[in-house]
């Protein structure tokens, strides 16, 4: 993604999370806007990456969601996955991205740190279709079990693909 | 469904998991208030699990907000949490004006302020209120809910709808605080604590109340914060983090208020919680109504992002102009092609929306972060090993709402 930031990079590299990511996966892409922290870590290491943050202090996992890069200009990558971390013990808060292309977008599920993720994650599996390898239930959350698409995706238009007029209709005999 | 059902052996002897039978709660049942499902595997009365469903009442809100214009969709914001929308409607422009960079004025802050307090309390009342009920207490839940009655009026005073408010509007609100409005709050803020008291008598000592809440549905600290728990539900067990203290957005740092913890994390004590937070509540309304600064209550016309009133419309050229530059699909806010997130504390916990902004005045992609989802989530974890008829206790206490949980 080619964001501009408020701030450069100077102020950036103060950041001591950045720095241990850093040191633990590489050059990783930090930025602030709106006084917000957000790194960009390398898809195959986001679980040790999330873990590290964990150990870290951030222990409060306050959301994980996924926008679809497909119409949004200049984007190198089909999806984003971004995860909100916030801390109980102090105010600070990161926002970790990450990103997945098609085919099979799969990223490291993160169930294991936090029991919150398990019902984000299923939405976002539901809604985006993004596989996460190791997560315990990976079912729909908010779609129908027989859904096929996955809505949120830009590619599926807003009113639908006709699925709603072929549900089955439900008799009180059958029901 | 999920719930594995045991194989049948050859041999004569039933395993303990046959004696089990499926309830299935919901997705219609008066004590779900909405429509959510629960399937709990029960062994006489007590439940061994329960897997939440949800879903039922999924309307693609996420879907939407790339379709309509930032100042569109807050009437969709409404419909999420629809027992407090003024909560809503605060949480989603806050977000946008963060993604915007649009500074508030002073009495607007105010403003936005007293409504978000007087959600927090009626969304508390009619929560408590449906505890009381659930678990058997009718009057309380009636003396909770004429209160509501009373904030209602206040919101229909002040922006003529009583339910679906639609109030903020990027840089400003939708209307100012009349004389009367204010007189309204004022008298709220006089006569509330009396009704608060009576409802704390009511309930707060009353033996089957406390029976049927008090060590019920209990969330450990740790298990709050695993869970991902904000706002009263991770506060009732000892998780000390309040937004309008940590991260003062609006005008929260002007005012004197204390954050409600306690330490037990069961049903009683997130009653607790939410009669304690009322009062507070109350602190703020009446510190904020007496302190209201003056001056405009929108961002100026000249910066050109908030829709001017219509009497500017009309009668200014100014103001024309700001309308047409701001209505006209090609003109609209200036929007950065970047990302942010910002939360409030909403009554039901953190409430944030992460958005996408790519130019255009729509959303890109705009994620609203439900507590619902998460309190709803934690729901098999605290019911296990307690007797069905505290299905509702627990239910209630954790105040899930199906329209933000499903969205």
């Amino acid at each position: 993604m080619t964001n501009t930031s408020d701030t450069g990079t100077e102020t950036v590299i103060e950041n001591a999370h950045v720095r241990v990511l850093n040191a633990f996966c590489g050059p990783v892409e930090s930025s602030i806007y709106r006084k917000q922290q957000r790194v960009i870590v390398p898809t195959e290491k986001s679980f040790d990456a999330l873990s590290l943050l964990k150990d870290r202090g951030f222990d409060l996992f306050i959301d994980v969601t996924c926008v679809d890069y497909l119409e949004y200009r200049k984007a190198k990558h089909r999806y984003g996955l971004v995860y909100l971390l916030a801390s109980t013990m102090n105010t600070e808060r990161l926002t970790v991205r990450l990103f997945v292309d098609d085919p099979q977008p799969t990223v490291a599920s993160v169930v294991p740190l936090w029991e919150a993720a398990n019902w984000l994650e299923r939405e976002v599996w539901d809604l985006f279709g993004i596989n996460f390898t190791g997560h315990p239930d990976l079912r729909r959350l908010v779609m129908p079990e027989e859904f096929t698409a996955h809505p949120l995706r830009k590619d599926y238009p807003l009113q639908g693909r006709g699925e709603r007029h072929n549900f089955p209709v439900i008799t009180r005999d059958h029901s | 469904m999920p719930t594995a059902q045991p194989e049948i052996e050859s041999s004569s002897e039933a395993r303990s998991e046959d004696y089990l039978w499926t309830l299935n709660f919901g997705p219609q049942h008066p004590a779900t208030h909405t429509t959510l499902r629960l399937v709990l595997k029960l062994e006489g009365e007590r439940v061994v699990d329960a897997v939440p469903e949800m879903g039922y009442l999924h309307s693609g809100f996420e879907k939407i907000a790339e379709h309509l214009t930032f100042n569109q969709y807050v009437t969709v914001t409404d419909r999420m949490n629809y027992i407090s929308p003024m909560a809503n409607n605060v949480a989603w422009h806050h977000s946008v004006e963060t993604l915007l960079g649009v500074t508030l004025t002073p009495r607007c802050t105010y403003i936005r302020t007293i409504v978000a307090e007087l959600a927090r309390i009626s969304d508390h009342l009619l929560s408590n209120g449906a505890v009381g009920l659930d678990t058997g207490a009718f009057t309380y839940f009636l003396y909770a809910f004429y209160q509501r009655e009373v904030i209602y009026d206040i919101f229909e005073t002040l922006c003529g709808a009583r339910f679906t408010n639609s109030y903020t509007r990027v840089g400003g609100v939708s209307h100012d605080f009349t004389p009367l409005v204010i007189e309204k709050i004022r008298a709220f803020v006089k006569t509330f604590p009396k009704t608060l008291n009576d409802m704390q008598r009511l309930l707060n000592r009353n033996r089957i109340f406390v029976d049927r809440t008090q060590g019920v549905g209990i969330l450990t600290k740790e298990e709050a914060i695993n869970r991902g728990a904000t706002g009263p539900v991770a506060r009732a067990s000892g998780v000390t983090r309040d937004l309008r203290r940590d991260d003062p957005y609006l005008a929260y740092s002007d005012f004197d208020f204390q954050i409600s913890c306690a330490s037990a994390g069961d049903c009683y004590a997130r009653y607790l919680i939410r009669m304690q937070e009322m009062r507070e509540s109350l602190k703020i309304v009446e510190q904020a109504i007496e302190h209201l600064p003056s001056g405009p209550v929108n961002v100026g016309n000249d910066e050109r992002t908030t829709l001017p009133t219509k009497n500017q419309v009309y009668s200014t050229i100014e103001g024309t102009i700001s309308h047409f530059e701001l209505s006209m699909s090609n003109r609209g806010f200036e929007v950065p092609c970047e990302e942010s997130y910002a939360a409030i504390e909403a009554p039901n916990g953190e409430l944030g929306f992460y958005i996408v902004g790519d130019g255009e005045d729509q959303a890109y992609r705009a994620r609203c972060r439900p507590p619902s989802v998460l309190n709803f989530a934690m729901f098999p974890h605290l019911i296990r090993g307690h007797t069905l008829s505290d299905v509702v206790a627990v239910l209630g206490s954790l105040n899930i709402i199906a329209a933000e949980l499903d969205r």
